[in-house]
């Protein structure tokens, strides 16, 4: 009977399993093989590719560029989500509405506001509009080191709501009676948020984390929608250095530089998947 | 007080962060010449700051008649935005549901090795499979297809693990009562699977349909024939001296994405804290 289950599962499992296996784990196989291949001789050349990455100027520049963008985004995103799902886990009445305003980004359609963006930030566009009675220098925002940070905020207003909605979930599993009891010994605000509140997210902190990081990498669709293959180069990220490969068919180089990312990201996971089940 | 304060300030921010939607309104709103006014210093040549008003001051529903029946391909994209969404979402509910049941509900060789490697599938960006997905459409012949999109996206290991998340809660006793009363496990799928699982594969859905609505690297990457084009790649190609066309579009764009979300919104958490939290 084991047996049989066992066989059915498999049969549950298979159309799904062998279309990954022939979209995506063969050809990436592929992809590893010609890591170690010339592009267009297809013979080996050891780590050629590999080292031929790290002495492109572009590469260094894209790498340094994500991963500043990286680490400036993700502990301003993870702080500021978890101080509005702590502020909108208590507001009984406008709660559920302003939680629905802040996950709306995640609705609407990158190319939409596109049109948004190219009003708002253009030389003489709306932010100059609004700053310039505040004495402020108008700026092209989109070709100077502005566009960084512009690329931050948007990242934010994309994924604040996503954020927010996790922690709001985590916040709701932490028992009451704690709060109740921490109370009844005089405990503040502060000390309550320090010492139950934080604590007891640390396991949903952990996959905020990762998550955000992995909607991280689709920043790329409003950079590119809005300044093209070759932005101002305080945005060029890894993804724009992806791209312009793989037109340029510099198929060597991306298949390692594909490699690479994978090892990464995967190390990324794991690392801070050990880190918070040792705290546990 | 202090209450009030910080409540103010939400309030401010969450407007801040709706303003895209109403922007866009307003723009696709004004007639050509209150554009013109207002953009005139962002369109090419133009002197001194753009301004703008908050409400048209003559609303017109110009814009949109053009572009509903003077613009072909915006049909065109639209039709092709349509085709790819509805094409994904079809293939995942076909390979995605029977392969979450699977690993949800059976214990099966390897079964811990194999739903790992979906989770880290699930986690990697698109970068990664650029050049291993083109290797295999331009083998299939299919580059420059819509499948070319189609299909990579079918097997996409999110939604699995979204479902999978959802079928796990389904209780055991029910399943084993079903067994004994002689159901067979297609029918038990079919039967309590789906039914208790719907709240998951809809989740799946509302997140897999604003994931797809919005394609861009897939499409640029897959897709030289511009009439293949989604309208997430061609709205930013409408040029800004038809600017007005450009609003319009840009709202008929988000209508549909706007409506899932507002019908789908509370799916949309239960599969966002479903990705995230253990049980």
């Amino acid at each position: 009977m084991d047996r049989k289950l066992a066989v059915t599962g498999l049969l549950f499992v298979l159309p799904s399993l062998a279309g990954v296996c022939i979209f995506v784990l063969l050809p990436f196989a592929d992809v590893a093989l010609r890591s170690f291949q010339s592009a267009v001789s297809r013979d080996w050349v050891g780590f050629e590719n590999y080292r031929a990455i790290f002495e492109t100027p572009a590469f260094r520049l894209a790498a340094k560029n994500t991963l500043g963008f990286t680490l400036a985004c993700i502990p301003l995103l993870v702080a500021v989500s978890l101080l509005i799902g702590v502020f909108l886990q208590r507001q009984k009445a406008y709660g559920g509405i302003l939680k629905s305003i802040f996950l709306m980004p995640m609705a609407i359609p990158v190319a939409s506001v596109v049109l948004l963006w190219r009003c708002l930030f253009h030389e003489n566009g709306l932010l100059n509009m609004l700053l310039s009675p505040a004495g402020v220098q108008p700026a092209d925002y989109m070709n100077s080191g502005y566009a960084f940070w512009i690329l931050v905020v948007s990242y934010l207003w994309k994924n604040l709501g996503y954020d927010i909605v996790l922690f709001m979930a985590g916040i709701s599993g932490i028992p009451q009676t704690i709060y109740e009891a921490a109370r009844v010994d005089g405990a503040g605000e502060w000390t309550c948020f320090w010492h139950i509140t934080l604590p007891n997210l640390k396991p949903v902190l952990y996959t905020v984390t990762v998550l955000s990081l992995l909607n991280s990498f689709k920043v790329f669709r409003e950079s590119y929608l809005v300044a093209g293959d070759y932005p101002h180069e305080s945005m060029y990220l890894l993804q724009h250095l992806f791209n312009n490969w793989f037109r340029e068919m510099d198929f060597d180089k991306l298949a390692a530089a594909a490699v690479l990312l994978v090892l990464v990201v995967f190390c990324l996971v794991s690392l801070l998947k050990r880190a918070w089940e040792y705290e546990e | 007080m202090k209450r009030r304060i910080i409540l103010s300030l939400l309030m401010i921010l969450a407007a801040a962060v709706c303003y895209p939607i109403f922007f866009l309104l307003a723009g696709s709103l004004m007639g050509d010449g209150e554009l013109t006014e207002h953009l005139g210093a962002v369109l090419a040549g133009g002197e001194g700051l753009m301004t703008w008003s908050v409400l048209p001051l003559a609303p017109t529903l110009r814009h949109y008649v053009e572009l509903l029946l003077d613009s072909p391909e915006f049909f065109q994209m639209f039709w092709n935005s349509i085709q790819m969404t509805v094409g994904i979402l079809a293939g995942q509910l076909i390979f995605g549901v029977p392969a979450a049941w699977g690993f949800a509900r059976y214990r099966f060789p390897f079964k811990k090795i194999l739903f790992t490697l979906y989770i880290v599938l699930m986690m990697m960006p698109f970068q990664v499979t650029m050049l291993s997905s083109y290797l295999v459409l331009s083998g299939m012949d299919l580059m420059d297809t819509l499948w070319a999109v189609i299909l990579p996206a079918v097997f996409s290991t999110f939604p699995v693990f979204i479902m999978y998340r959802f079928f796990c809660s389904v209780p055991h006793a029910l399943i084993e009562a079903a067994r004994v009363d002689g159901a067979g496990e297609l029918a038990i799928f079919l039967h309590i699977g789906l039914p208790m699982g719907s709240p998951g594969i809809i989740s799946a859905m509302v997140l897999g349909y604003l994931e797809y609505w919005n394609l861009i690297e897939q499409p640029m990457t897959f897709l030289k024939n511009k009439e293949l084009w989604p309208l997430s790649l061609y709205l930013p190609n409408i040029s800004m001296d038809r600017a007005g066309v450009s609003f319009a579009a840009s709202v008929v764009t988000l209508i549909p994405a706007l409506l899932v979300f507002l019908c789908g919104q509370d799916y949309l958490e239960q599969g966002i804290v479903a990705a995230a939290l253990k049980e």
